[in-house]
C-alpha cells in the first residue's frame, strides 16, 4: 500500500533524489536473492532479446530462422510464455513506476553532455546495442545474468565477465569522453 | 507456463527495474560515468548487491534449503565469456547502456534506450547468422573451465571469497569517494532528468568553474516553475 501511496505522491512533478548507492545495492541484492528463491535462478535481461530476435526472424524469414542452429531451438511457442521475456516486461514496468513516482520520467533522446546531435546519439545507441547483443550471446548472458546473478553464486563466469566488461569499458570510454 | 511462474517473472522483473531506476541506472550519462571514474554508483550498487545476494545464497545452502546441490551454476567457457564481456563493455561505453539498463532507460522515457534494444536484436540476429562458423564455435565451446565456482576452482571456502569481495568493495567505495570528490561529483536526480552537463567544469584546477556551474544549476532549479 505504501508503494502505491508513493507512486501517487510522486505525480506532483517534483524530482526526487536517487537512492544512495549503498541502499540501492542492498535492495537490489535482496531482489536478486528473492528471484533465486522464487524462480531458482537469477535475473537475466539479454535472453529476452534473443527471444525477440527469434520472433522477428520468424516473421521475416521463417524457414531460415527455424533451420538456424542458434535461433531454431527458441522458435517454438509463444515468446510471451518465456520467463525471461516476462521478466523484461516487468523490468520495463518497474522502471516506469519508479521514474513517474519520483518525477524523473521524461521523454527524450539522452545525449549526455549534449555535444552530439540526436542522429549521432541514436547511431551510437544502435551500434552499442549491436555489440552488446552479439556479446551477450557469446557470454550466454549480460551484466544481469552473468555479471550479477552468476557472480552472486560465486561462479567463475561472473568474475571473468566483470573483469573483461570493466577493462574494455574503461578503455573504450577513453575514446568516448567527447560524447558522454 | 502457469500463472504462478508468469506472476513471479513479472513481479521480480518489476522490482528489478524499480530498484535500477531508483539508483539512477536509466541514465546512460550516469552509467558511463563509472567508466570515466567520475561517478562510482555502478560499482557501488553492483558490488553491494552481489555481496548481499551471495551471503543470502550461502546461508540458504548452509541450512540446506535447496539440498546439497544448491542453485544451478552454468559452466564457464572462458573465451566466450571474455569476448562477450568485452563486447558488452564496449557496447556500454559506446551506446550508454547494457541490455537490462536499456530497458530501464526506455522505462524512464529515453528513446535512445529503445534504439539500443533494436541494436541488440540486430546484434543477436548477426550472431545467429555466423553461429555455425568455426570461429564462433571455438569461442562458445572452447576452453571450458573445470570448476563452476571460484571456491571450487581455488579449493577454498566460499566465505573466504565473500570476505575478499567485501574487502574489494570497501577499497572500491574508498577509491570512488576520492575520485568522485576530485571530479564534479555524482549525477543527481535533477542532473539526469534535465540532462545537465555536470562535467563541463571537471577539468583539473577548475574548482571555481565547477562551483559556479553548481550555483547556476541550483539557481535554475529554484527558478523552475
Amino acid at each position: 500500500m505504501l508503494f502505491f501511496q508513493e507512486v501517487f505522491q510522486g505525480m506532483s512533478c517534483q524530482v526526487r533524489p536517487l537512492w544512495p548507492p549503498f541502499i540501492a545495492g542492498i535492495v537490489l541484492g535482496l531482489v536478486l536473492l528473492l528471484t533465486f528463491i522464487l524462480v531458482g535462478n537469477g535475473m537475466g535481461s539479454s535472453g529476452a532479446f534473443a527471444r525477440v530476435a527469434t520472433e522477428v526472424g520468424l516473421q521475416v524469414a521463417p524457414e531460415a530462422t527455424r533451420e538456424n542452429a542458434y535461433l531454431g531451438g527458441m522458435a517454438q511457442g509463444n515468446p510471451l510464455a518465456a520467463w525471461i521475456v516476462l521478466a523484461a516486461v516487468g523490468t520495463f514496468i518497474g522502471a516506469i513506476l519508479a521514474s513517474i513516482s519520483s518525477g524523473r520520467f521524461k521523454v527524450k533522446v539522452d545525449r549526455g553532455s549534449g555535444r552530439i546531435g540526436v542522429g549521432t546519439r541514436l547511431a551510437l545507441a544502435l551500434g552499442g546495442g549491436l555489440l552488446a547483443g552479439f556479446g551477450s550471446r557469446l557470454a550466454a548472458g549480460c551484466t544481469s545474468g552473468v555479471g550479477l546473478s552468476n557472480t552472486a553464486m560465486l561462479g567463475v563466469a561472473g568474475f571473468v565477465f566483470l573483469i573483461a566488461f570493466f577493462v574494455v569499458g574503461l578503455l573504450v570510454s577513453l575514446f568516448m569522453r567527447r560524447v558522454w | 507456463m502457469d500463472y504462478g511462474i508468469a506472476g513471479t517473472a513479472l513481479a521480480t522483473g518489476l522490482l528489478f527495474g524499480f530498484v535500477l531506476e531508483q539508483a539512477g541506472f536509466g541514465s546512460p550519462c550516469k552509467l558511463t560515468a563509472q567508466f570515466r571514474l567520475t561517478d562510482w554508483s555502478v560499482f557501488k550498487v553492483m558490488f553491494t548487491a552481489i555481496i548481499v545476494a551471495a551471503i543470502g545464497i550461502l546461508l540458504l545452502q548452509v541450512n540446506n534449503t535447496f539440498g546439497s546441490q544448491g542453485f544451478y551454476v552454468a559452466e564457464t567457457y572462458l573465451w566466450g565469456t571474455v569476448t562477450g564481456g568485452m563486447l558488452i563493455g564496449a557496447g556500454f561505453a559506446i551506446g550508454g547502456y547494457c541490455p537490462g539498463t536499456s530497458v530501464v532507460g526506455l522505462g524512464s522515457g529515453r528513446v535512445d534506450g529503445l534504439v539500443f534494444m533494436l541494436g541488440m536484436v540486430i546484434g543477436i540476429g548477426t550472431f545467429a547468422s555466423v553461429y555455425d562458423t568455426s570461429l564462433i564455435q571455438s569461442l562458445v565451446t572452447g576452453a571450458r573451465v573445470s570448476a563452476r565456482t571460484v571456491p571450487e576452482l581455488l579449493g577454498v571456502s566460499p566465505w573466504l571469497i565473500v570476505a575478499a569481495m567485501i574487502l574489494t568493495a570497501i577499497a572500491g567505495f574508498a577509491l570512488g569517494r576520492v575520485l568522485e570528490r576530485r571530479s564534479h561529483g555524482v549525477y543527481s536526480a535533477e542532473d539526469i532528468t534535465e540532462g545537465r552537463d555536470v562535467e563541463r567544469f571537471d577539468a583539473p584546477g577548475h574548482d571555481l568553474g565547477r562551483d559556479l556551474g553548481r550555483e547556476a544549476a541550483t539557481a535554475r532549479r529554484q527558478d523552475a516553475p
